[in-house]
């Protein structure tokens, strides 16, 4: 690993996809995600890659789909109402099996909301925000090292299974700076794209990126093959990170921001003779089902932790499927849920 | 001498190559029916085709092949 | 004897969905002719709008992407961004360019993207039956205008080649029509210009090619190019609105 640099998380996004090899970003100003754009702008300039500031995070998206089915590495960044507007260009390029890497720096909503931290995107990006059954592969990072390690994966799951790939950051790691350690040779892995639309220099018949197969049976079978490739990632790309769980009176679940203050919370009641537990899901699809399921008794239950009204909850409930009690505290607006509010929340559940 | 084909089962019957045929002898053979259900188009007389192809030209289906 | 005129090799062999007399059919095959003299059919990337010709994919055999209605400047953006040694063009009609792409063709057109777009005006939506497009004519009736187009109701059509010839990214701006022999070959050579200066690199081109829809205009084929000519060439009058020098062939 080479030496530790205190970076800005937006710039360790721009740096991480350089690094991964993409050389076509485009974009829209929004805040708290701009400085990925800012990067870009520079970096790709001095390189001769593609740096195209759009008219708005509709053509971005489009403009991502149109490198991705030239069999580039492509990717765009924005931010929960830039990423609204970019669904409709997510469904087609799921539809069409495009590779591509999508950042959502998450901030409070809904509507123009606020431009404070949030995690209240899950829902429009783990259970697909377009229209159609598809899936995005979603990954979930806690802080500006892991951001840069899980945008180098994304290029690579992206291009493994032809299909798009977030990574969904919220405003703090998006603006804050860390230090980050980057790897002397990336490890970026290369698959060869015959399908892709760049020419066919007469030597093949043409190829043809679409999502739209009029007949049913057609459509339906593209739809079932589709299923299967997210079944092999579900297999082969689910991340979770379980923590201090063995034996745990109760289990806290959280992902980026809010994991961070969970371990803290765990220190404080392990003082107080609770053994607190967290399972800290990676990828939000595939969501960890069998992490939950594998501590499904945890005597006192499981309490999820969220930067919204309660989203995530749902696929802890239904990973559950009843076994056991979900309770929720989260914090919205841009508040985080702070560490004594958790701790409360964690001990009633305990005592209870 | 120059020679026109039409590929009758491609022809949808829009008849705009009739007005764009200067020796006027193209026409629609209401006897022949093509798999669509359309009365394809052809050549009344053969031997008056110039082949100046604005028949083929206005064709919006590539029904007509021209030689000369 | 020799032919003289065939189906261009950059047409796929295969019958159009297109209705009878629909002049896309037309439009494709000058796309087809253009690619097949220029020799560029290998090095070509299309990209299908969303309308009648959103299957153009199956038609042009150059590669294709098929993009969401109005987005195909933006995907074509992309492509050529990341291949700047291929040509690049986008089909599209007057729903997908001038109502929801209008962002989309407008700064493409603005940033000087080195593509070439086929914008075909036949002033309605024809796919999806007729209903009024932004280059429906006043007084034309559509289904969403159905005692025909007023301006105090439905606003004024959109003279799209003058709009965009007002940007510097838009070096090759010209209006033709498919509606006769004569106009076809002068829709042809505009065509042909427009990709020559993608081939050279000059910036943004396009052809705008008025065409006709039988079936929603509700006229046989013969007498719609009757109407787009008393019509709708008054209304948006066929020439160059911007025009650049190709560099000397060696």
């Amino acid at each position: 690993m080479g030496e530790k640099i205190l970076m800005k998380g937006n710039e360790v996004i721009a740096e991480a996809a350089l690094r991964a090899g993409c050389r076509h970003y485009f974009g829209y100003p929004i805040t708290p995600q701009t400085e990925v754009a800012h990067y870009m702008a520079r970096k790709m300039e001095q390189i001769g890659g593609t740096f195209v500031q759009a008219e708005s995070e509709v053509a971005a998206i489009n403009m991502v789909y149109g490198a991705a089915s030239a069999g580039v590495r492509a990717m765009t960044s924005s931010s929960s109402p830039g990423i609204s507007l970019k669904q409709e260009g997510i469904s087609y390029a799921a539809g069409a099996e495009l590779p591509m890497v999508i950042v959502d720096i998450v901030r409070c909503g809904p509507g123009l909301g606020g431009i404070l931290p949030a995690q209240c995107d899950y829902f429009q990006m783990v259970k697909g925000g377009g229209h159609g059954d598809y899936h995005l592969v979603v990954l979930a990072p806690q802080s500006v090292q892991e951001m840069y390690e899980l945008v180098v994966d994304a290029f690579n799951i992206a291009d493994k299974y032809r299909n798009p790939v977030v990574v969904m950051g919220d405003g703090y790691m998006g603006q804050m700076m860390e230090a980050v350690e980057f790897r002397d040779e990336e490890k970026i892995e290369r698959y060869e794209k015959p399908w892709a639309a760049c020419g066919s220099d007469m030597k093949r018949d043409h190829n043809v990126i679409t999502s739209i197969y009029i007949e049913a049976d057609v459509l339906e079978a593209h739809v079932n093959k589709l299923y299967a490739k997210y079944k092999a990632i579900e297999e082969a790309e689910t991340r979770v990170e379980v923590y201090n769980c063995e034996d745990a009176d109760v289990i806290v679940t959280a992902y980026g921001t809010c994991a961070r203050v969970v371990r803290n919370v765990i220190k404080d009641a392990a003082k107080m003779g609770i053994k607190v537990g967290l399972i800290r899901p990676i990828t939000l699809w595939p969501f960890p089902s069998e992490a939950f399921r594998q501590y499904a008794n945890v005597p006192k239950g499981f309490l999820c932790v969220e930067m919204s009204k309660g989203q995530m909850i749902e696929d802890v409930r239904l990973a559950l499927n009843g076994q056991n009690t979900v309770s929720f505290y989260g914090r919205t607006g841009g508040n985080v849920p702070a560490q004594k509010d958790i701790l409360e929340e964690v001990l009633k559940i305990a005592r209870g | 001498m120059a020679k026109v084909t039409f590929r009758e089962e491609r022809c949808k019957g829009c008849k705009l190559c009739i007005n764009a045929c200067p020796k006027k002898i193209v026409i629609i053979k209401e006897d022949v029916l093509n798999a669509k259900g359309y009365h394809p188009a052809g050549v009344s007389d053969p031997e008056k085709c110039i082949g100046c192809a604005f028949c083929a030209t206005v064709c919006p289906d590539c029904v007509i092949t021209v030689e000369r | 004897m020799s032919i003289v005129f065939e189906r261009p090799h950059a047409l796929i062999d295969k019958p159009l969905h297109y209705c009878p007399g629909c002049t896309h059919g037309i439009i494709h095959r000058l796309v087809a002719e253009v690619m097949d003299e220029l020799g560029i059919e290998g090095n070509t990337v299309g990209i299908a709008s969303v309308g009648c010709t959103y299957n153009s994919y199956e038609y042009f055999n150059c590669d294709m992407i098929q993009a969401a209605h109005g987005r195909a400047p933006a995907v074509a953006t992309g492509v050529k961004r990341s291949l700047p040694g291929k040509n690049v063009f986008t089909y599209q009609g007057d729903g997908d360019l001038a109502a929801i792409g209008t962002a989309e063709i407008v700064h493409a057109a603005t940033r000087g993207e080195k593509i070439t777009t086929i914008f075909v005006n036949n002033a309605i939506y024809g796919m999806t039956s007729g209903q009024m497009a932004p280059t429906t004519l006043i007084g034309q009736v559509a289904t969403t205008a159905p005692f025909g187009r007023k301006p105090e109701l439905h606003g004024y059509p959109i003279r799209v080649s003058e709009m965009l010839s007002t940007l510097e990214g838009a070096v090759y701006v010209e209006r033709v029509a498919v509606n006769n022999v004569a106009n076809i070959k002068k829709a042809k050579a505009a065509i042909k210009k427009a990709f020559q200066v993608q081939l050279a690199g000059l910036g943004f081109s396009l052809v705008e090619v008025l065409s006709t829809c039988p079936t929603n205009w509700g006229l046989n084929p013969p007498k719609a190019l009757e109407w787009l000519e008393e019509n709708m060439i008054p209304h948006y009058p066929l020439g160059n609105f911007k025009d650049v020098q190709l560099p000397e062939q060696k």
